[in-house]
């Protein structure tokens, strides 16, 4: 795969920054409140690489969908670059938990509906066949999302998200489905995408290695109704190694923080 | 064809493909080709040969084209061989080519020449030959005039069906308005209209177009609707995020993901329309192949009948032989389920 820099805008006015103010959510499951957020305050600064760890069903997911704008939240607010987020902005794209092609469309095209969206298909060709490049799907442009590996559809709405430019790419378990060495050489590419664009980055995960060797900072969730745990700042330089002794410590006490003390 | 499944038919072909030359497989074809030829002969033979019971035209024709049929398939069980590819178009036909001579020859003989089957009802070959021979003007006038209004019928029936169901599955409103009429007025059969829409509408012909529109309409309708309705919440939240506007999660989210299930409302709605179709010309448009139908029946010409009826057949299936390519078009990223 290929490093591109053009993808992305350069320099530092890329990134958002993002601001969490005391946010709720609650959903309403078979007639009564389903409480998920749980008055959540965070900060992240422009250009961090923030994971969010938790148990299965706390509400990571949800957090996302609110700041992707899918969903107001309950109660409190999303503020992005000072701007309460109020609905979706192509400026903070998503790659969902499913890679969600749209079967009916090739690979090319699902690529491009970013774009095709906001009316800019036109002058982004070269964009496209850039970011397929990236991805390492350059042959399979023509090829519709059936005759694709897990891993490839997965990579493909990887480029979906990347083609628009986005300020913030949020994340949700990307990487869950793949096989360890395809996982292993995404996290590679995604960090260094991260690094050279220099996008904010939001990445759930349930894999506590993938946070340390990816993030900057890791933010532990609670059970449901989720609220912030620990909040952790990786300092390390890329590209990390799992065997490093301050990594293996703060893996010993994000599994403490999750309930799994008597783990290795 | 000696093969009993895909499997073993896909087996026998490697094999034959290994050794070429005179396998029991290749003397089976030829003797089923050679068979069929028979049976083509067989008909001229009695069609020329058996004196008729009565006075039934066209005989020497059909004894022709019978046994060109015939002597081409004799001749082509012995050269195939030296012209593969004709041969293998061929081979697959060949067990209906000779099960249909042996039918005709059959008809052939219990009717015009033994008179086992009640005459007039039931007419030999060659007396149903004669009518496309000599009434073939009348015969496809009637043709161009019911593909016409079947196909006028049909596509505002469509368009405003998928219009219909589309809206009825976006806008609340418009759902509130229409679903309530859509669930009085669909289930009723358009025949049930007949009486009132031939006095209605101008003309008899345009009384049907609405006919064959309202048949045709109800379960695009319906279909269409369920379609939109069912499309994964995900593949909006997607393209929401990628910046798209309502418009574009109509046209580009919304349709194409219901397209599959409009095509299921497309089939149906082409099925019953085709009885609207006929009925509609029997009752009132003085046209198209049901006039025909009925207009043989006034003159108790049973030949003619089925006639009409066997070019009525190929007429719907050409129809539904087309919708089928055109869905194979546009959904070409499926993988194909049925051929047709
Ligand atoms: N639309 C909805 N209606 C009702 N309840 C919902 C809805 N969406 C999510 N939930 C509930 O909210 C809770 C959190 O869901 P969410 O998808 O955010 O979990 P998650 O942390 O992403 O879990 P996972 O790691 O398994 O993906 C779950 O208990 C789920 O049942
Ligand atoms: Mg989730």
């Amino acid at each position: 795969m290929v490093r591109l820099a053009t993808v992305a805008k350069a320099g530092s006015e890329a990134g958002m920054d993002l601001e969490f103010r005391n946010v709720s959510h609650r959903f309403v499951l078979e007639g009564a409140p389903l409480p998920v957020l749980d008055r959540i305050s965070l900060k992240v600064a422009r250009g961090e690489f923030v994971a969010l760890l938790g148990p299965s069903g706390c509400g990571k997911s949800t957090l996302l969908r609110l700041v992707a704008g899918l969903e107001p939240p309950s109660d409190g607010e999303v503020v992005a670059d000072g701007q309460t987020i109020v609905g979706p902005d192509p400026s903070r794209v998503v790659m969902f938990q499913d890679p969600t092609l749209f079967p009916w469309r090739n690979v090319r095209d699902n690529v491009a509906l970013g774009l095709e969206a906001q009316g800019v298909l036109r002058t982004g060709r070269a964009r496209i066949d850039e970011t397929l490049r990236l991805v390492g799907l350059e042959r399979f442009a023509k090829a519709y999302p059936h005759q694709l590996s897990g891993g490839m559809a997965q990579r493909v709405a990887l480029a979906r998200a990347l083609v628009n430019d986005p300020e913030l790419l949020i994340l949700d378990e990307p990487l869950g489905k793949l096989d360890s060495l395809t996982r292993l050489s995404m996290q590679g590419e995604i960090v260094n995408l991260w690094r050279d664009a220099g996008f904010t980055t939001l990445l759930v995960t349930h894999d506590i290695e993938e946070a340390l060797l990816m993030a900057t900072r890791i933010i532990v969730l609670s059970d449901r109704p989720a609220s912030i745990k620990a909040d952790i700042r990786i300092d390390r330089p890329y590209p990390r190694h799992r065997g490093n002794s301050d990594l293996v410590t703060t893996r010993r006490e994000i599994l403490g923080l999750l309930g799994f003390e008597a783990a290795w | 064809m000696s093969s009993l499944s895909p499997i073993a038919e896909h087996l026998n072909s490697s094999d034959s493909a290994r050794a070429p030359i005179a396998t029991r497989d290749n003397i089976a074809r030829s003797g089923l080709a050679i068979g069929a030829g028979a049976a083509w002969l067989l008909l001229a033979f009695i069609t020329l040969r058996w004196p008729d019971l009565g006075d039934w035209g066209r005989g020497p024709e059909l004894a022709i084209a019978a046994s060109a049929l015939g002597a081409a398939l004799i001749a082509g069980a012995l050269l195939g061989t030296i012209w593969e590819p004709g041969a293998a178009r061929l081979r697959r036909a060949t067990p209906w080519l000779l099960a249909l001579g042996l039918f005709l020859s059959v008809w052939q003989a219990t009717t015009a020449k033994l008179g086992i089957l009640p005459q007039p009802f039931f007419p030999p070959p060659h007396a149903i030959l004669e009518v496309f021979i000599e009434d073939w003007a009348k015969l496809g006038q009637s043709v161009a005039a019911s593909v016409k209004l079947e196909l006028l019928g049909f596509l505002v029936g469509a368009a405003g069906g998928f219009v219909t169901g589309v809206l009825l599955g976006w806008s609340r409103a418009f759902g509130y308005w229409a679903h309530p009429i859509m669930r009085l007025i669909g289930p009723l059969p358009a025949i049930a209209w007949l009486p009132i829409a031939f006095y209605a509408f101008p003309s008899s012909w345009s009384a049907s177009i609405f006919l064959i529109g309202l048949t045709t309409g109800f379960p695009v309708t319906v279909l269409t609707w369920s379609g939109v309705a069912s499309v994964n919440s995900s593949y909006y939240d997607v393209a929401r995020t990628l910046g798209a506007s309502r418009l574009f999660l109509v046209f580009k989210v919304a349709i194409p993901a219901a397209l599959p299930h409009v095509f299921v409302g497309l089939f149906m709605g082409l099925g019953a329309s085709f009885a609207v179709l006929v009925t509609a010309e029997m009752m009132g448009v003085k046209a198209g192949l049901g006039f025909y139908l009925q207009w043989a029946q006034g003159w108790a010409a049973y030949a003619n009948m089925y006639a009409a009826l066997l070019v009525m057949s190929l007429m719907c299936t050409s129809f539904v032989t087309l919708l089928f390519k055109i869905r194979d078009r546009l959904l070409s990223y499926k993988k194909a389920d049925v051929q047709w």
